[in-house]
């Protein structure tokens, strides 16, 4: 869809790396797979590992991972283990050491089935977000890294550890610069093509190659951006796709909106702007990185305002007609707060609200097709007419 | 210019013919091939109105056969068609409770019948024409016949909502020597407290009007409405809402 040059190159990365990742396992390079934002990769750079995306958004490995977990469980933990007992994912595959957390219950146990195939190391994460967590969390960044240093023999110094932070730091920069084009209405790229940026350069092996490309496409980006070339129309209602981690293979709700006629402009997500913000630079790296980890607004934690004021921000920002909640079936932190979402968002930004739950696999398009279009023309009724006029807007 | 509303749900297939009101309306069975119910309906409806295809402008489709036809000029969806035809009918709805054969809806109106707000039940039969029809089918009754035996006996408790465990709760019942009437009224209380469920995620406002083919049976509107703690207005043709929101929308637009 996207005439961008560089994106044709991202659109193949997954599959590119997957050698890469081999390759350098050959050289004796290290790997470390991870699943969350959570997982700091900070220290995997520092250790001179390379730390990998691991898969879990496919349906696919999912019938084999419900022979082992309850079929009500989340879909993105049946996948990911799924992945794991089938062996299907080369990152999984070729991974020394999973870090993991326990952000919520389906995870922690599911990781207790997925530390039998392979060395996984679990940070205990808090669940709330004041002084005394943040000591624990501390704790635990010094646990992970002592953990590193013995399993790979190597010294995690300040030094490098601050490096570290600077290369990861450039990373967020890069991956917002890229998201923030989507400000400008109409957005020069689909939600889509988006996701797939973002899902695909966290399977890059080499960290600063990816941020040169993505800059690269951010880069063209602008340039149709500012001639006018955009797969969507002034009219196209923009939406904020929120909750739960998405990715290529669980894209099914984003693909929806824009098969039925609405450009996602940004995603809430893990992968999106839930990863934007830097760590600070200056002072004790550990500390400051528990720091910023800690604050990651994900709905395991409780009270969770950080996720209010963050959508509350985008629907700002991103000039959106809706928000779109979606939630995986079996996640009950996101399914519970996107009642209080929900009342957030319609008395701070005053625009529409449509929380899903589903699951990865295809058996209710359908019926999701109903709940968006409807929602699509509940927004694009008043924005045909006139109502809620469409300001003319630079990114 | 006269606009015709097409309407293809999983049961039944409505269209209503309009041009500044209402010439014409017909229903048929949808069976397997939406396509063929919806010309059907379409034709019949045109002869009920006593008019010719030359005449008519628009067709609007909607319902879930609303993609099958290639003779609509555009397509809406049946909640906002619902929500058009209900304001239409009372222009004081604010809130429309829509039981069709596959799903159930509550949708909240804006002052000029456009949708603030909406929301419908997973995928799943609970709370559906589908629920009543199989229930009615294990006490070997009609739907009209379900309204009548429950409309003064006290509901048994039945807390499966969904339709498959519900069938082995009602056997379970019927093998205690359950009354038949007390059962029926259970089965109906389902119905309102999966709407009731629904209606605590929206803002419910008066006047809320009660639109799908259910809402025909009186004994059904009265236990719902009780539940519920609220008068229900059913409108003339309830099952043509949809169908007359389409009709209305082509009109609208041309």
């Amino acid at each position: 869809m996207t005439t961008a040059k560089t994106f044709a190159e991202i659109s193949t990365l997954r599959e590119r790396n997957a050698l890469a990742v081999k390759e350098a396992k050959d050289k004796g390079l290290r790997v470390v797979g991870t699943y969350c934002l959570y997982s700091p990769s900070e220290l995997v750079v520092a250790a001179g590992a390379i730390p990998v995306m691991l898969c879990g958004t496919s349906q696919n490995p999912i019938p084999a991972a419900e022979k082992v977990l309850p079929r009500n469980l989340c879909p993105l933990i049946k996948s990911s283990y799924g992945f794991a007992a089938t062996d299907t994912c080369p990152y999984f595959h070729f991974a020394d050491l999973l870090i993991a957390e326990t952000t919520c219950d389906g995870k922690k146990k599911m990781y207790e089935l997925m530390g039998e195939m392979k060395p996984l190391h679990l940070m205990q994460l808090p669940q709330l977000q004041d002084d005394a967590a943040l000591t624990y969390w501390t704790g635990e960044m010094k646990r992970l890294k002592s953990r590193l240093e013995k399993e790979f023999a190597v010294d995690i110094t300040d030094e490098k550890l601050r490096d570290a932070i600077r290369l990861v730091n450039d990373e967020r920069r890069s991956l917002k610069e890229f998201q923030d084009v989507c400000k400008h209405d109409p957005a020069p790229i689909s939600g889509m093509d988006m996701l797939t940026v973002l899902h695909n350069r966290g399977f890059s092996i080499d960290k600063q190659a990816a941020i040169d490309l993505v800059d690269r496409l951010t880069a063209e980006l602008r340039e149709m951006a500012d001639t006018g070339i955009s797969p969507f129309k002034p009219a196209t209602p923009r939406i904020l796709l929120s909750g739960v981690p998405v990715g290529i293979g669980s894209d099914k709700v984003a693909r929806l909106i824009e098969e039925c006629g609405g450009s996602v402009v940004c995603f809430e997500s893990c992968g999106g702007y839930k990863k934007v913000d830097p760590i600070e630079e200056n002072g004790d790296p550990l500390a400051a990185m528990a720091d910023r980890y800690l604050q990651i607004p994900c709905s395991c934690m409780s009270p969770n305002q950080g996720r209010f004021n963050l959508v509350e921000h985008l629907v700002r920002e991103f000039h959106a007609d809706g928000v779109v909640d979606l939630t995986w079936q079996g996640c009950h932190t996101y399914n519970i707060e996107s009642y209080r979402l929900k009342k957030h968002v319609q008395e701070t930004a005053d625009v529409p609200f449509l929380q899903i739950e589903t699951d990865y696999s295809e058996s209710d398009t359908d019926h999701l097709k109903v709940r968006i279009e409807a929602f699509l023309e509940m927004i694009s009724r008043p924005k045909r007419a006139g109502k809620n006029p469409v300001e003319p807007k630079t990114a | 210019m006269v606009s015709v509303g097409i309407d293809i749900g999983s049961t039944a297939t409505k269209a209503v013919v309009f041009d500044g009101r209402i010439l014409g309306h017909a229903m048929e069975q949808t069976g397997w091939d939406p396509k063929d119910a919806g010309f059907r309906a379409f034709r019949s409806a045109l002869d009920k109105s006593g008019i010719t295809e030359d005449w008519v402008g628009s067709i609007v489709g909607t319902g879930y056969g609303r993609v099958s036809l290639p003779i609509f000029t555009s397509r809406v969806t049946e909640i906002t068609c619902h929500a058009r035809g209900a304001h239409h009918l009372d222009p004081a709805t604010r809130t429309v409770i829509d039981i069709g054969g596959q799903d159930c809806k509550v949708i909240s109106l804006n002052q000029d019948g456009s949708v603030a707000d909406f929301i419908m039940n997973d995928k799943c039969a609970a709370g559906t024409g589908r629920f009543l029809q199989v229930m009615a089918g294990i006490l070997d009754i009609s739907l009209h016949e379900l309204g009548a035996l429950a409309a003064d006996a006290e509901p048994a408790p039945l807390s499966s909502m969904c339709t498959v465990f519900a069938e082995s709760e009602v056997i379970g019942l019927l093998a205690r020597g359950t009354a038949k009437s007390s059962i029926a009224a259970g089965i109906i209380d389902t119905i309102a407290r999966r709407i009731q469920g629904l209606a605590g995620r929206v803002p419910f406002r008066d006047t809320v009007s009660f639109t799908g083919g259910i809402a025909q049976n009186g004994d059904i509107c009265t236990i719902i409405a009780s539940r519920l703690g609220t008068r229900l207005h059913v409108p003339v043709g309830p099952q043509f809402v949809g169908a007359l929101g389409a009709a209305l929308i082509g009109f609208d637009e041309s």
